[in-house]
């Protein structure tokens, strides 16, 4: 019989596994995909966020913990934990050097993304690369891993954990760690969560998933029926608008469109709903899944002109692109007149200033509404380019209610041998809302305390000293 | 049956599709000069195709590390792109143009000169002495073949080979010239190019062979092979420097410069192709071309017998075996002169036009103004 069963073949899950097995037990691994598509979402991820109190290798300056958790708690608007969160920030500053040990190799931020040069610590090709690097780890350590092994439920006891089922197979451990993600890739579970809207829509029918087809939230809804305590809202999502092209599962980084704050948006209708020019971009991009959700037929069009190419992250489809509005519109296929009646008054509502897309400028509208209160030019210069966006669910922020231990509570009681890290308890410390990288330190933070948790729970609940 | 243009056409159009896909995640840009010099693009027409398939080294980190690898629809690899250009490169800028197709069926072609090479050898020691065998002449090698008539023959077939791989290069580096070369540049292409930096993984660790896990001995064993060739050459030259400056012929003590510099570099060149095809049979089914493993090999092959029939004549110079030994090296040598400039070889010379190029291009200011994202 193994010590410890992971459940989970991401980064949380790794982590956890890792640090069990440094504690002295055998460990494992259920890794629900095919070995090809192994890492869940963390395979589309690139940086994790760091607490640092002066410059280190990859990051700039300082970003203390009073920094990093008054950040936290702008983004969710205080839809988080305190100590939870700070237990995240502090780990985040130490945990480095671990993963480096096994195997992660550290870059400074990449090319545009100056912005996290100082706050985020940028994996060397990648999540992917990281997750290889721990599954190499893994292999080196002893932790058995097993792909294409999906667990169903566990079977407990008065919240202690007894065996994993997963196919015709039950298989007992001393102690469970579970870090299987979120629901986002289950469509009916997220169809359901969104329900239907007063135009009669189910708009989640036209989400696409940035990341693993994987994560159908088996494992949540066994813990949900079995009575775990639940934190967060099925709604809550983090949504980003992605080109309507991309594929339903894994689109990743890439699907992003970061034209929106150099141009205009409008919805089906033609017509504009919201100040594209708002705040920059990194700081705007994760609320456009919603806006668009939110509109009729869960699509919005960013519109440029010539003049913004060169200027934000290339698009990983061109273009539908027109010499004219009026043909542009109806490439698009949206009614032509409202279209160029949007886009001239939008123009004509342009005052002149001077375009600087590095600050808030002073290029804004006037007498429009919405308005646009930055980096608003007319768009004149052909050619003209339509992208279509739709909502892109990242990751889901429903998870069970958890503590420093990161143990599974069921009435209010903690398990003393199930644990839970990653997405499926994210939501802890973010109850809504993101800021870059900071999945990751959850998923590490938590992680780490989960295997080194489980490892103990297996020798009488005695805790290593941290490897 | 497509047509070979299409063919060059969907090799350079694949890299295109999977560039425009890799500058918008730009995970990998740590790795080597490939993916800089990719973010300073927005379009990848074939010079540009041609410039960065020359430069990538085949590492194979970036496939490993891909979230849009095969399985997933994206499908990218972006090693085997690459490779598919590169083979483009070689057919297409090959001098005269004309033998650019000998890249199509490289392993027959390098088969078809060795036989040709020892054939020639043979057929010249049977005119001039009417039997292989002989009582042992001392190593005194001139007796069999005329110190004029190799001098000769692998003074023509090298200096066309440099000839050809220089027009290649040349053409090559117009495809799109990035702009004067200035000292530092080129003082940095030539680091890179000497110590493979770029097969370093960006880390130091390595690249990749049969998994995802690094490792530095395609380097090294790259490394014995390069400089064992060129060890052989520095023998050659200090032999011909004997010959006509000193008025020494051949041969040469065991103790001499130029045999002690062609052994060690034998030995580089026998330790260094046999470790490349060891690992090249090991590689990840995913890496580079398949359909080039054929060029791959045969380059190594020939390398490797050079090396073999090199050493093995020193070693029984002495004995009556000599001549037959000697007719061997030589037609191997000279089927891989003649190869050079259509062999794998080539390479190195676009490789190392790449390479310049990249050093160049990277101390020029950004032409994009990409908003933070």
């Amino acid at each position: 019989m193994y010590d410890v069963i992971v459940v989970g073949g991401g980064n949380a899950a790794l982590c956890a596994a890792l640090m069990a097995r440094e504690a002295g037990a055998s460990v494992l691994l259920l890794e629900a995909s095919p070995r090809e598509w192994r890492g869940g979402n963390s395979q589309h991820t690139r940086n994790l966020r760091c607490m640092h109190d002066a410059p280190q290798d990859v990051l700039m300056d300082a970003y203390p913990e009073d920094e990093f958790w008054e950040d936290l708690l702008k983004v969710t608007g205080g839809a988080t934990s305190e100590s939870l969160a700070r237990l995240v920030i502090r780990e985040s500053s130490v945990c480095r050097p671990w993963m480096r040990r096994h195997g992660v190799r550290f870059q400074p931020s990449l090319a545009g993304t100056l912005h996290l040069s100082r706050t985020n610590a940028f994996f060397m090709g990648g999540g992917k690369a990281l997750i290889n690097a721990y599954y190499r780890s893994a292999g080196n350590l002893g932790i058995a891993v097993r792909y294409d092994s999906p667990v169903e439920r566990l079977e407990l006891a008065d919240g202690r954990f007894i065996a994993a089922v997963t196919g015709n197979e039950r298989i007992e451990a001393k102690a469970c760690v579970m870090a299987a993600g979120g629901f986002e890739s289950n469509r009916e579970w997220v169809r359901e969560a969104w329900g239907q809207n007063e135009r009669g829509e189910w708009p989640a029918d036209n989400f696409l998933v940035r990341g693993t087809r994987f994560n159908q939230g088996v494992l949540l809804r066994d813990m949900i029926d079995q009575g775990a305590d639940v934190i967060g809202d099925p709604t809550q999502a983090h949504c980003v608008a992605v080109d309507a092209r991309a594929p339903l599962y894994d689109g990743g980084i890439v699907t992003r469109v970061d034209a929106v704050s150099l141009g205009v948006m409008v919805n089906r209708e033609a017509r504009r709903f919201y100040d594209e020019g708002e705040d920059f971009w990194p700081k705007r991009y994760a609320i456009w899944g919603r806006l668009v959700a939110l509109q009729p037929g869960q699509i919005g069009y960013c519109i440029i002109d010539s003049r913004a190419i060169g200027r934000f992250m290339p698009p990983v489809f061109p273009g539908i692109e027109a010499d004219t509005l009026d043909a542009l519109a109806g490439l698009l296929g949206l009614d032509k007149g409202t279209f160029v009646h949007t886009l001239n008054e939008y123009n004509a509502a342009c005052r002149p200033g001077t375009f600087d897309h590095t600050v808030l400028d002073d290029c804004r509208t006037e007498g429009l509404s919405p308005p646009k209160t930055h980096w608003a030019l007319p768009i004149v210069k052909p050619p003209f380019y339509g992208f279509a966006l739709r909502p892109g669910i990242t990751f889901t922020y429903l998870g069970l209610k958890t503590d420093e231990q990161a143990r599974v509570y069921f009435k209010g009681s903690p398990s003393d041998n199930l644990f839970v890290a990653g997405e499926m308890m994210a939501g802890n410390v973010l109850g809504k809302g993101y800021t870059a990288g900071v999945g990751m330190s959850i998923g590490t933070a938590f992680g780490r305390i989960a295997g080194r948790q489980a490892a103990a729970a297996t020798q009488g609940g005695k805790v290593h000293a941290d490897a | 049956m497509p047509t070979l243009e299409a063919l060059v056409r969907s090799a350079e159009a694949e890299v295109s599709r999977q560039m425009q896909i890799c500058n918008a995640c730009r995970y990998c840009e740590s790795f080597c000069a490939v993916f800089p010099a990719m973010a300073r693009r927005l379009e990848f027409g074939a010079a540009d195709a041609h410039y960065l398939a020359n430069l990538c080294h085949n590492c194979g980190a970036c496939l490993h590390a891909c979230q849009y690898a095969p399985p997933h629809e994206f499908a990218i690899n972006v090693p085997q792109a690459m490779a598919a250009v590169r083979q483009e490169t070689y057919v297409e800028y090959a001098w005269p143009s004309s033998l650019g197709a000998l890249y199509r069926r490289n392993g027959l072609v390098l088969a078809v000169a060795t036989a040709l090479g020892l054939s020639l050898f043979l057929a010249l020691l049977l005119a001039s002495r009417g039997t292989l065998w002989h009582p042992p002449l001392a190593g005194n090698f001139y007796a069999i073949f005329p110190h004029g008539l190799l001098v000769w023959m692998f003074g023509a077939a090298f200096g066309w080979a440099v000839l050809a791989l220089f027009l290649g290069a040349v053409r090559f580096w117009r495809l799109q010239s990035p702009g004067p070369t200035t000292r530092s540049a080129g003082l940095e292409a030539t680091r890179h190019a000497l110590a493979l930096t770029y097969l370093d993984g960006g880390h130091g660790e390595g690249c990749n062979e049969s998994s995802d896990r690094f490792t530095l001995w395609r380097r090294r064993f790259h490394h014995l092979t390069f400089y064992g060739f060129l060890l052989c050459f520095a023998s050659t030259c200090v032999a011909t420097l004997y010959h006509y400056a000193l008025a020494e012929p051949a041969p040469y003590p065991v103790t001499s410069v130029p045999v002690l510099l062609g052994t060690l570099g034998g030995v580089g060149l026998l330790v260094g192709p046999a470790g490349l095809l060891w690992l090249n049979l090991r590689r990840h089914p995913l890496h580079g071309d398949p359909r080039q493993r054929p060029m791959d090999r045969g380059f190594i092959a020939l390398l490797f017998l050079t090396s073999l029939t090199g050493l093995a004549l020193l070693a029984l110079r002495d004995t009556g075996a000599m001549a037959l030994l000697l007719a061997v090296h030589l037609g191997t040598v000279m089927a891989l002169f003649i190869t050079l400039p259509y062999s794998k070889f080539a390479h190195a010379t676009y490789r190392t036009a790449a390479l310049l190029k990249w050093a160049i291009e990277r101390r020029q200011p950004g032409r994009l103004q990409l908003g933070a994202d």
